[in-house]
């Protein structure tokens, strides 16, 4: 009998098929499965309780869970747009140093190289309302007595986690647009100039429609690390005070860890991916469009 | 329309002296060309009448208007770039209504304008598109119509047909030649081809190390150049030079190879001077088949050294005086490598300049 035997090319696709159904699609089966179960880490026999889409349908009705998913995009929309606008800025007064650039590029890179867990663990000491760096500046300064809530009140502490968030990030999107203003062609500008533009009118009409595709590669990469934003909200302000700064995913980890319930937790991270997946098409599109615009050839 | 004046002007970059106090009036209408060698500052020249770099000395003046420290967009000119400079992301209809746009003109005014500037480049077809579906010679002529659409003061023109191949060169010429005697433009053009130059300016303005060597028409650079360096820089193939000291009314070469004064200069020489000597190829050649009929011709029998047959004429190496010397041979015959031919050297046509200070020794 003729020995039975793969052919080469399914062969040879066979460890990587291998590797991906062990890393990716068995958990993906995994976690969906559970979604459709009460599955609870304490009783792991809940995992064979099959209840269709229940935990689904209760998210639909969960105003806890509709209000961290829309504080999530809330945070992406203030986070995106101000570390947008302060990276052009900065790229900008970079890309018109004459000296030191260099260092001031490397400089610029500083705040990427701290773990967000520490970065959240130094601004909850900046705004700490006793002993905060920000309270007692202010203090000393005279423009305060009282002892501001930073990280107390709901609407301080949504701001204290954007500035953490600013401060760690936004030299993803400086970075990117320096790199777009450092490759755009030079005369165009001196055309624009000759064609009557203002300093702003150039950059309007000629500087930032080249730069788009730029601004919006790092939008696309910085929606999908806000969208999972966890780390330096959890040691900040643990999505506190009472929930008011939680988030799609602090809210998960908690349903998932703390209240054992990961059937259910399960299921808002599909929801919670879904948003991800959204904002990320969204800014794939914005991007082929700019980037067909300026008939980039990359 | 507008006079343009440049008086004393000068550019220095740190150390280096880019533009050394040079003086030029081009009148309303005029098409002037600066050409010389890379580095010669006629780039950096156009670029401070633009705007683009600030002035160091010295005063530019757009008609009666004192432009030193205007912004280029205050100047009221239009550029032609050598890289065209097209906005990427706008349709060749923006491209070329922009600068309107900018100006807040009324969009029929606008449209009226580009349709009209379209309509005399033959680039209607191409409105709608964007430059990177473009060919180079599309792009330049869209550059072009930016430059029309806004009906300047002054047209600056840099080196606008360097990137294109020599046919579609050739076509851009003629058409920028057209276009200059519809619109009666005032132009200052750059460039380094010499044929550019001769071919489509009024005047000739030869530029090198940052000062001006000669500005005439191209007839006088061409015929009676001022510098030696405008007379090696002129022609093509270049002038025939050769130094020389002056002995009697006899010139000698450094290997003792002689030829008699031109006459033209005889009163201007003095004994034992040392003089550049130069011949156009056009003033040399095998006898029978030269281009003037010169009243001053010598005749040497020489050898043919090479040959290059370009159909109506052939070009000719020959060594005399120590050094290679190039004749054009007009209604040209089959002449072989080696032949020994008797060359005539019409010294009617010759040049002289002062071996140290370069300038012609023809009366001004």
């Amino acid at each position: 009998m003729k020995p039975w035997r793969l052919s080469p090319h399914i062969l040879l696709l066979l460890p990587a098929v291998l590797v991906l159904l062990a890393v990716v699609i068995l958990p993906l089966i995994l976690s969906f499965w559970s979604s459709l179960t009460p599955f609870r880490l304490t009783r792991p026999d809940s995992i064979y309780d099959f209840v269709g889409l229940r935990n689904y349908a209760r998210l639909m009705g969960d105003g806890q869970f509709w209000s961290a998913f829309g504080r999530t995009v809330l945070l992406l929309t203030v986070a995106l747009n101000l570390e947008m606008l302060l990276g052009l800025g900065l790229a900008l007064l970079i890309e018109r140093a004459s000296r030191g650039q260099r260092i001031l590029r490397t400089l610029l890179m500083f705040p990427m190289m701290f773990s967000p867990v520490l970065v959240g663990f130094q601004f909850k000491f900046m705004f700490n309302d006793n002993v905060g760096l920000v309270n007692n500046a202010l203090q000393s300064l005279g423009l305060t007595n009282s002892a501001i809530p930073w990280l107390i009140d709901q609407h301080l502490a949504f701001f204290s986690i954007v500035v953490a968030e600013i401060w760690s990030s936004t030299s993803v999107f400086a970075i990117f647009i320096l790199a777009g203003l450092m490759a755009m062609p030079r005369d165009p500008l001196e055309a624009a100039r000759v064609d009557g533009c203002t300093p702003w009118q150039t950059f309007r009409f000629v500087t930032w429609p080249f730069l788009m595709p730029f601004a919006f590669i790092a939008m696309t990469i910085r929606s999908l690390d806000v969208a999972r934003a966890y780390d330096i909200i959890k040691i900040m302000t643990d999505g506190g005070p009472a929930r008011r700064t939680e988030v799609l995913w602090t809210l998960i980890a908690r349903t998932g860890y703390a209240d054992s319930k990961m059937g259910m937790a399960n299921a808002m991270a599909y929801v919670a991916i879904l948003l991800s997946i959204l904002f990320t098409v969204i800014f794939f599109r914005k991007l082929a469009q700019s980037r067909e615009q300026i008939a980039a050839e990359w | 329309m507008a006079d343009l004046t440049l008086n004393r002007l000068d550019k220095r970059y740190g150390g280096f002296h880019a533009v050394k106090g040079i003086d030029l009036a081009v009148s309303d209408g005029e098409f002037v060309a600066l050409v010389g060698p890379s580095g010669c500052g006629k780039s950096t020249t156009l670029r401070m009448i633009a705007g683009l770099e600030e002035i160091s000395g010295g005063d530019i003046l757009i008609g009666e208007r004192l432009v030193n420290d205007l912004a280029p967009r205050q100047r009221n000119i239009s550029m032609v770039f050598q890289s065209y400079a097209l906005y990427p992301h706008m349709t060749v209809r923006e491209n070329m209504g922009f600068t309107l746009k900018i100006a807040k003109r009324p969009q029929a005014e606008i449209d009226a304008a580009v349709a009209e500037a379209a309509r005399a480049l033959e680039i209607e077809p191409l409105l709608d598109r964007r430059p990177a579906q473009l060919s180079g010679g599309q792009r330049q002529r869209v550059a072009m119509g930016r430059a029309i659409v806004r009906s300047p003061d002054v047209f600056l023109f840099d080196e606008p047909l360097s990137n294109l191949d020599a046919k579609l060169r050739g076509q851009m010429r003629t058409e920028i030649k057209k276009l200059h005697a519809r619109l009666g433009a005032t132009v200052v053009y750059v460039t380094h081809d010499q044929v550019e130059a001769m071919t489509l300016a009024d005047r000739i303005v030869i530029m090198r190390d940052g000062h001006i060597e000669q500005a005439d028409t191209p007839d006088e650079v061409f015929n009676r150049p001022a510098t030696r360096f405008v007379a090696g820089f002129i022609g093509s193939p270049p002038m025939n030079m050769i130094e020389a000291e002056v002995r009697g009314d006899r010139l000698r070469a450094p290997d003792g190879a002689e030829l008699p004064l031109p006459q033209a200069f005889r009163d201007r020489v003095s004994e034992g001077q040392r003089v550049t000597f130069g011949l156009r190829p056009d003033d040399i050649y095998p006898t029978g088949h030269g281009l003037h009929a010169g009243t001053q011709v010598e005749t040497r029998p020489l050898e043919v050294e090479l040959t290059e047959p370009l159909g109506n004429e052939t070009l000719l190496f020959i060594r005399f005086g120590g050094q290679e010397w190039t004749s054009r041979m007009l209604n040209p015959r089959h002449l072989r490598r080696g032949e020994v031919v008797e060359f005539q050297f019409d010294l009617s046509r010759a040049h002289l300049f002062d071996a140290e200070s370069g300038l012609s020794l023809r009366d001004a």
